[in-house]
């Protein structure tokens, strides 16, 4: 899950992040200014600053935002001076737009604000539509505005060509100041609060926010056109609001609430994609008469609310259709304020202690929660921005101890009460927290005065608050608690060993609150006196970047043991525990008892005889006669225990037919796979065989449970995987093949599978499972392996094993981690025209369900469709999907004359039916060795592939990838140690691309979303993102989807499945010269360090069933013909992906073989690393 | 050996290499020979010595046989303790192979409880587990599951088959993923030196603070006279399945991993031997 933060802002105005995976605020890094709002979402941070002026702080990441800007030339030829910039009086000026009707020189566009800086100078733009124009770039045409092609024809009068340039936007990780909208005719009228969202009222691409602001006077404005790659957004405009508003928030979707000074709220209505600022307001009345809304806030379903007597209330019943709710409930608790967050968590303020509140427990069937938790996690850098120059204030964060222990006892702990008590007041955790990691015994001096000094200039330096807050700000900060004298506070004699013997801090004779935990109990004066390093008081929090979920877990409510800050960013690096002394001392024990009760007494009996043990249960089977269906099965797994301690078992299955039992046997050592609930409505999964193979025709088991499945698919895998004594981690060269239902395979390839003779069938090979779910794997023979998620997170391999359903012995202990993945099913409205009524749901008799999938053939309703399976859970709701291809209305239809046909994005006379897609996300969660590498979503990548001997180990390996937006991207510093690399590097393209493959001599070719391939040239390891792109048109009348590059063999793959071999490529010509066709029907090519090729085909005929998605393999593949001969099937039915970029060891070659392929190789030309 | 599975299978298969002589006083046909075997440290003894029992019986009159005990060093060894756990706190100190006297007479009703049948046993041991799952997780976990399943907890127990047992037990050592660890710490503390026979008391894994647990603070808490002070000299060994975890060990990985097959931690504080 990626890790997001949490924005808050503290009583002094610095604003502070808190990331999910982490356990302590951070200063915001640009520490110039106060804020007293921030309002964040994932990407990037609103906020208003005490000089009243508004902000936006865009989060740094490897991908720029970079936008293009075009102009265009246009020439007229004629006879005296050919092709020149003398125009007729009628045409369009020399330079324009690409309408040509404004004029537009290159040096009069300028940047939009001095937030952007320009990537280069303007260059001509040589490609047009995915084929390379001559030099120059002019395209040709007979008149403006007309239709322009590339080639010069004896009638082309005119001719243009783009310029294009790029521009950058700089203020990343700053607050960049927003121009104002101050009209000098009026009066200042600063803004006094100020809401971020909408981002989900658009699809993913756009990346638009809606950003609305309250000023003083209660005029409600919106900021203009603000997008991912327009962060500052255009301009503000005001939006009538009919009475005063205080305050004012806006959800990710269409929810948009206020409140108004008199106390009501104000609800907006009519938001939608269309028309994000909405069209109309309606007012809600506050629960009670006498206490009006104070604050407000929203989330895609919820509404949260606080009143003047600080009570927090939940708005029932909200939703798009009836944004106003039904009633409001009250909530337990006493806030300032709350904030609804991603997923609809929700955050508040501490009435009483201004602490940081989480609420707890918020699920999409339970909207508001259980109870609210304080958030307990340290500052890491308070010093940097308060003055204190020593270093005191980071041993707490360093050792995690510096929470009080009477921080996270939440106030609804029912456990509360059965704690073992704690012991008296001893050593006041205040002071250890002061004290310095690196000399635990000598610093304590320094301790009191220093921590005096440091509040002392940070209560100087308290900012001026904002209105209202000032006088509560104050409160507790000026007034010293009469248990605060320092002489109490037993400075020395610190024993950081023991933090937990801390006392609560009830001891000090303060009268009994009635907060809302027991940090409401803490002196005062105590307080101040530490409170540098103690928790912070907080004034704003905003949780729209934060996504917390329900299987998260975080850190911030406890103190993790031996965990330094570095932790927090999922390093891949050993934990301490794994290392601890502890450990090693008991794994060492161990193998001493061992060695001293058994070494001298081997020839002892044993006393319990080793036996057969059978595990019996009922499945159900689909039987493999006509007609196929489910049938009762008693099912049997013997285990034998032979005397060298090899395991055997056999799976025994006995049904009945025609009242006759009869049963079939499987050995499990010639089980080559399990492949689990490849069947929507069942817990079912298949067993391969290498027969079965052939046949493509599984056993097919199903149990009734999902636990029950899970116990038989984890007993089944073990046993399979101890008889081939396949344990562990998989090797550094095995093979990575994932299925459509996102399952992962790992296989270690014998060296015989590219032996050049006595070829291993790959039917043979045998897969096992790993935990995890993921679209794409990607490996290299040095251990690293990549992965994609379907919602294109990207996800590094841990070197653990197991997860998912493979607990407890089938699984490492450590590096296995929860891993979640999101995908959207599809399902279609499908509507037909008549004359009466025009588009209705009411079809003709031999129409398509009028609720269906894309075919037209499955019915499918939108209360009737189900996840894909029993794993996913829905996330959202139903929505109109304009993305699909061949665009949409704005209504979302899609027009044709008639089912099926190819639809179009607008009507026209002919068109008799329309459909529109609807997409609904679900969501999976599950355990495997899996962690992520945020924050940068990635839609294909590539590792290098690497002889297992070459000289490069210690060399950092070359990782490529393109992001799910099509930025090129290379990642820096990957290595054995650090298989996640350090950063991306930005390559620039002149558009979005597609897929990228890096073969063993750094060849990097790539496919552009446009079809056509690129070569990038210069790539080394001195040089890792090489110097320039060589646009290389694809096959005729084909748009290539993939491309992949092993030792010298490139392979690419269009949309039609067709797999292409690159001919003609030489060192000196490493482009090549044309495309040779190899095969169709394939789904993904995958070419490895041997130039081996292996492909997902589709339509493979096997004996008994014909399968999609089948792993084939290649054969006859040889220098002398990399094109191979023919395919080798094997496992299939529903493979998606394979990658055998790390199987880079073969048989040696035979005597008969040796000397024969020299010759040719270097006939054949090779490019030499 | 990096893996902590590896430690689940080592304390499984800890084996005790033992000598059983029939009392001097058991009157026999023939003289007996003393009988050999490797025990199972994790099961209890009138569940692994079948064959004792047969060979000692070859040498006696029908008539003279009675209910089976053992006996070490004077001291009756109790059934329903684990066979690791009665050799820690009894026998570590002395040489292998560990000598057991056998009788048949005179049984020590005040002492030991009797043993009719292997049902006894089995009641005994998945009363243990259900104690300990009442501690770990209210109970939730053992009720939830199937009958079959507890009984392939004790046949796996019975027919020392690791695979049979663990792929039951790791759901009794799952915890939810926003604790910590489990709810109490299932232990208990044996000491030869006390009337009492052992410690148990509610002990969570993880402090208020959110600091995990050690055996030290354990030992600290409930009994604090096994821990040797700062300065002094160590007085007793703190031993589980024969090794002397250090007293920094998190006690929830210490519950995981080196519980016997009961669910709990049996520890064992014996006076330092003097070399």
């Amino acid at each position: 899950m990626p890790s997001s933060a949490l924005w808050a802002v503290d009583l002094f105005g610095r604003v502070h992040t808190l990331s999910t995976a982490g356990q302590y605020w951070e200063l915001c890094r640009d520490t110039q200014l106060e804020f007293r709002r921030v309002s964040a979402a994932t990407q990037c941070c609103w906020g208003i600053a005490c000089d009243n002026q508004v902000y936006v702080y865009v989060c740094s990441s490897d991908v720029p935002i970079r936008r293009r800007e075009e102009a265009y030339e246009n020439q007229r030829w004629n006879p005296v001076s050919g092709f020149c910039d003398t125009l007729l009086l009628s045409d369009r000026c020399p330079w324009s737009d690409v309408s040509g009707l404004q004029h537009r020189p290159l040096d009069g566009v300028a940047l939009p604000s001095p937030h952007w800086e320009w990537e280069s100078d303007w260059y001509v733009d040589e490609n047009f539509g995915g084929e390379p124009t001559e030099k120059g770039g002019w395209t040709y045409a007979i008149d403006f505005p007309a239709t322009y092609t590339r080639d010069k024809k004896w009638n082309s009068c005119v001719r243009r060509r783009k310029w294009i340039r790029y521009r950058r936007y700089k203020s990343r990780d700053s607050w960049a100041k927003i121009p104002s909208k101050e009209d000098p005719k009026q009066l200042p009228d600063p803004f006094n609060d100020l809401s971020v969202g909408g981002w989900e009222v658009t699809e993913e691409p756009v990346g638009h926010l809606s950003v609305w602001a309250v000023s003083l006077q209660g005029k409600v404005w919106y900021r203009e056109d603000v997008s991912h790659p327009n962060p500052e957004g255009s301009s503000w405009s005001l939006v009538d609001a009919p009475e005063e508003v205080a305050q004012i928030s806006c959800g990710p979707y269409d929810l948009l609430w206020a409140t108004l000074w008199e106390g009501q709220a104000l609800v907006r209505e009519g938001i939608n994609r269309n028309n994000p600022k909405g069209s109309s307001w309606s007012i809600v009345e506050p629960p009670t008469s006498e206490n009006g809304i104070m604050h407000v806030s929203v989330g895609v379903g919820v509404v949260w609310a606080v009143t003047k007597d600080r009570k927090v209330w939940f708005r029932r019943g909200v939703n798009s259709h009836n944004p106003c709710g039904t009633s409001w409930v009250e909530m337990v608790g006493e806030m300032l304020m709350v904030n609804v967050g991603l997923n609809d968590q929700v955050w508040g303020i501490g009435c009483e202690d201004r602490a940081m509140y989480f609420r707890q427990g918020v699920t999409p069937s339970e909207l508001s929660g259980k109870t609210w938790k304080a958030i307990v996690a340290g500052r890491e850098c308070d010093q940097s921005h308060c003055g204190s120059s020593s270093s005191l204030l980071s041993a707490g964060c360093f050792f995690g101890d510096e929470v009080r222990s009477s921080g996270d006892s939440a106030p609804s702990d029912t456990d509360a009460s059965l704690e073992v008590e704690k012991p008296g007041p001893a050593l006041p955790l205040l002071a250890e927290s002061l004290d310095n990691p690196r000399n635990p015994k000598g610093s304590s001096a320094a301790g009191p005065g220093t921590g005096r000094t440091a509040e002392g200039a940070m209560g100087n330096a308290c900012p001026a608050q904002g209105r209202g807050e000032a006088a509560q700000a104050s409160g507790p900060d000026k007034c010293p608690g009469p248990a605060s004298t320092p002489a109490e506070l037993p400075w020395t004699n610190i024993d950081l060993k023991e933090p937990r013997k801390a006392p609560s801090h009830s001891a000090a004779g303060i009268p009994e609150t009635t907060g809302l935990s027991s940090l409401g109990l803490l002196p005062l004066g105590l307080e101040e006196h530490c409170g540098v390093d103690d928790q912070p008081l907080w004034a704003w929090v905003s949780g729209g970047g934060c996504a917390v979920e329900a299987c998260s877990v975080l850190k911030w409510f406890t103190v993790q043991p031996g965990l330094s800050p570095s932790v927090q960013t999922l390093s891949l690096s050993i934990t301490p525990a794994q290392t601890a002394a502890w450990r090693k001392q008991i794994f060492q024990q161990l193998t001493e008892r061992t060695k001293r009760e058994l070494e001298n007494f081997r020839h002892y009996e044993q006393a319990v005889e080793q036996s057969v043990w059978v595990k019996t249960g009922a499945l159900q089977w689909w039987c493999d006669w006509k007609p196929h269906k489910w049938v009762d099965v008693r099912v049997a797994l013997e285990q034998f225990t032979g005397h060298d301690g090899a395991r055997d078992s056999i799976l025994f299955i006995y049904y009945v037919v025609h009242e006759e039992k009869k049963y079939i046997h499987v050995f499990l050592n010639e089980v080559t796979v399990l492949v689990p609930g490849l069947n929507e409505a069942k817990h079912s999964f298949a067993l391969y065989t290498p027969e079965r193979t052939r046949q493509r025709w599984p056993v097919h088991l199903a149990a009734t449970t999902e636990q029950d499945l899970n116990d038989w698919l984890a007993l089944l895998s073990l046993s399979c995987c101890e008889s081939r004594k396949v344990h562990g981690r998989p090797s550094p060269q095995a093979i990575w093949s994932i299925t459509c239902k996102g399952d992962i395979f790992v296989s270690e390839p014998s060296p015989d599978l590219e032996a050049h003779e006595h070829l291993l069938p790959c039917d043979q090979m045998f897969w096992r499972q790993m935990g995890g779910h993921l679209r794409l794997v990607e490996a290299n023979s040095r251990g690293v392996v990549w992965g994609i998620g379907y919602d294109n997170t990207a996800w590094v391999y841990t070197g653990g094993y197991g997860g998912g359903c493979f607990q407890g012995l089938a699984s490492s202990t450590s590096n296995i981690y929860t891993q979640s993945d999101v995908k959207c099913v599809y399902i279609y409205e499908n509507q037909r025209w008549n004359p009466v009524t025009g588009y209705t749901s009411r079809g003709l008799p031999t129409d398509r369900y009028m609720w269906s999938d894309a075919t037209g053939l499955q019915e499918c309703t939108k209360a009737g469709t189900k996840p894909p399976s029993l794993q996913w859970t829905w996330v959202s709701d139903w929505s109109v999907d304009f993305s699909v291809p061949g665009g949409t209305d704005q209504e979302g239809w899609q027009y044709a004359s008639d089912f099926p046909a190819s639809y179009h994005g607008y009507k026209t006379m002919k068109d008799f039916v329309r459909r529109r897609c609807w997409a609904r996300k679900c969501k999976l969660v599950t355990t495997g060795p899996w962690l992520e590498v945020a924050p940068i979503t990635l839609g294909d990548v590539s590792i290098i592939p690497e002889m297992p001997d070459s000289s490069r180990s210690g060399h950092s390996i070359a990782l490529w990838a393109v992001s799910d937006k099509g930025d090129v991207l290379c990642r820096l510093g990957v290595s054995e140690l650090n298989p996640a690399g350090s950063s991306w590097l930005h390559i620039g393209t002149d558009q979005p691309f597609a897929s990228v493959s890096i073969g063993a001599c750094y060849q990097v070719w790539a496919v552009a979303r446009d079809g056509s391939a690129f070569y990038r040239g210069s790539v080394s390891p001195s040089q890792p993102a090489g110097d320039c792109w060589y646009h290389i048109p694809p096959p005729p009348k084909q748009r290539l989807k993939q491309v992949s590059v092993g030792q010298t063999s490139v392979y690419a793959l269009d949309e039609n499945g067709n797999l292409w071999y690159r001919q003609g490529i030489t060192p000196s010509y490493p482009q090549g010269s044309s495309w040779e066709h190899v095969s169709n029907n394939v789904r993904r090519v995958s070419v490895g360090p041997l130039d081996q090729v292996w492909v997902i085909a589709d339509k493979v005929q096997g004996s008994h069933s014909l399968s999609r998605g089948t792993v084939c393999h290649r054969t006859g593949v040889q220098p002398r013909e990399p094109q191979g001969q023919g395919w080798d099937y094997g496992i299939g039915g529903g493979w998606d992906h394979i990658s055998v970029r790390a199987s880079a060891t073969r048989a040696p070659w035979s005597a008969s073989q040796e000397e024969e392929p020299s010759a040719p190789q270097e006939a054949h030309g090779p490019v030499c690393c | 050996m990096t893996d902590d599975k590896d430690v689940l299978r080592d304390v499984w298969f800890g084996r005790i290499p033992t000598c059983f002589t029939l009392y001097q006083d058991e009157i026999t046909e023939r003289e007996a020979e003393p009988y050999y075997l490797l025990l199972p440290r994790v099961s209890y003894l009138t569940l692994v010595t079948d064959k004792v029992k047969k060979h000692f019986q070859k040498v006696m009159r029908q008539e003279d046989i009675s209910e089976i005990w053992f006996e070490y060093e004077g001291t009756p060894l109790k059934w329903h303790y684990p066979i690791g756990l009665l050799f820690d706190l009894l026998a570590s100190s002395s040489a292998l192979p560990w000598n057991i006297t056998v009788h048949f007479k005179s049984f020590p009703e005040k002492d030991l409880l009797h043993c009719p049948s292997k049902d006894a046993i089995e009641a005994h041991f998945m009363s243990c587990i259900k104690e300990a799952d009442a501690l770990k997780h209210k109970s939730q976990v053992i009720n939830e599951m199937q009958k079959k399943d507890h009984k392939q907890l004790w046949m796996g127990l019975q027919n020392d088959r690791f695979d049979q047992f663990w792929a039951i037990n790791r759901k009794l050592m799952e915890y939810p993923a926003e604790e910590n660890g489990f709810r109490y710490i299932p232990f208990r503390i044996y000491q030869t030196t006390t009337e009492r026979p052992f410690i148990q008391k509610l002990f969570r894994p993880v402090a208020a603070e959110g600091q995990l647990h050690t055996l030290g603070d354990l030992l600290k808490e409930v009994c604090p006279s096994a821990i040797a002070p700062e300065d002094g000299e160590k007085k007793n060994q703190v031993m589980i399945h024969g090794i002397e975890p250090m007293l920094e060990t998190p006690l929830q990985w210490l519950s995981e991993h080196l519980s016997y097959p009961d669910n709990f931690l049996h520890i064992s504080i014996i006076p330092q031997p003097t070399d």
